[in-house]
């Protein structure tokens, strides 16, 4: 693997997972949704469209997007996608230090098992 | 403990739809996009045909909508359960995808990926099994 490959599977998998916990904090900010009849559910979109953090997320996700096309037009897509599976972890690692969420013991281990049953579907 | 056990099963059946409408909208939005055929030149003429033929397409309309859905999904469950907890339970979705690739489309199925498909389910069981949310609303 370059270092070019390794820095562009770490900017698509850095960037896409801060997009994702930034819409989580988003949709924590409006809180618990309790009733899912149609107008509230547009009220609901329609308020998380209006908070920074969603569109934060929007921007980084499309970064994680257009490296990923940037990077199949060079590396093969058997080592690409298998090693997107490190997201999980990247993932409950920001959602640990940077949305406060307690990952106990249990959940890291569910999340490991996750992440290499996730790269062997995709080998 | 009723607040407990209703939120657990709010998350469970929006993950059910999120996982759903995931994986039936990327199947049904590649099925489209294979129907087209390749796109051999990006010359700005040959692509707006090419992308006025897809926004003529139901299936690919039929994708789309189906993609909105799920994205409406998961931004309502994270409304109150830990990304750490959606994010590696929606993996189910690799599993389902395997499983209608080999009953439905009757594709092979190595066995390392269905090593991974049983590893995934393993996985989520064992997060499935911690409290979806860890954290106050802000």
């Amino acid at each position: 693997m370059t270092t070019r490959t390794a820095l562009f599977i770490a900017i698509i998998v850095v960037s896409g997972q801060l997009g994702d916990l930034s819409l989580s904090r988003a949709m924590k900010t409006i809180g618990e949704v309790h009733h899912f009849n149609p107008l509230n559910l547009l009220r609901v979109i329609g308020r998380a469209f209006r908070i920074k953090w969603t569109w934060i997320g929007i921007a980084l996700m499309a970064v994680a997007f257009f490296s990923l096309l940037a990077l199949l037009s060079w590396a093969n897509v058997s080592l690409v996608v298998p090693a997107t599976a490190a997201s999980y972890l990247v993932g409950a690692l920001g959602a640990q230090f940077l949305l406060g969420e307690r990952v106990n013991k249990e959940r890291w281990v569910g999340v490991l098992i996750v992440c290499i049953g996730v790269a062997l579907v995709c080998v | 403990m009723a607040e407990s056990k209703s939120q657990r099963g709010k998350t469970f059946v929006l993950l059910a739809l999120m996982v759903t409408f995931g994986s039936s909208g990327d199947v049904l939005l590649s099925q489209g996009m294979k129907r087209l055929g390749e796109i051999h030149s990006w010359a700005p003429e040959r692509a707006i045909t090419f992308f006025s033929r897809a926004f003529g397409s139901g299936t690919i309309w039929l994708a789309i909508a189906l993609l909105i859905l799920f994205l409406v999904s998961y931004m309502l469950v994270l409304s109150w359960a830990d990304f750490s907890y959606v994010s590696p339970a929606s993996a189910i979705g690799y599993v389902m995808v395997a499983l209608m690739g080999y009953f439905f489309l009757g594709e092979h199925v190595p066995t390392t990926r269905w090593i991974g498909v049983c590893l995934i389910c393993a996985g989520v069981i064992v997060v499935g099994g911690t409290h979806p949310s860890t954290t106050q609303n802000q």
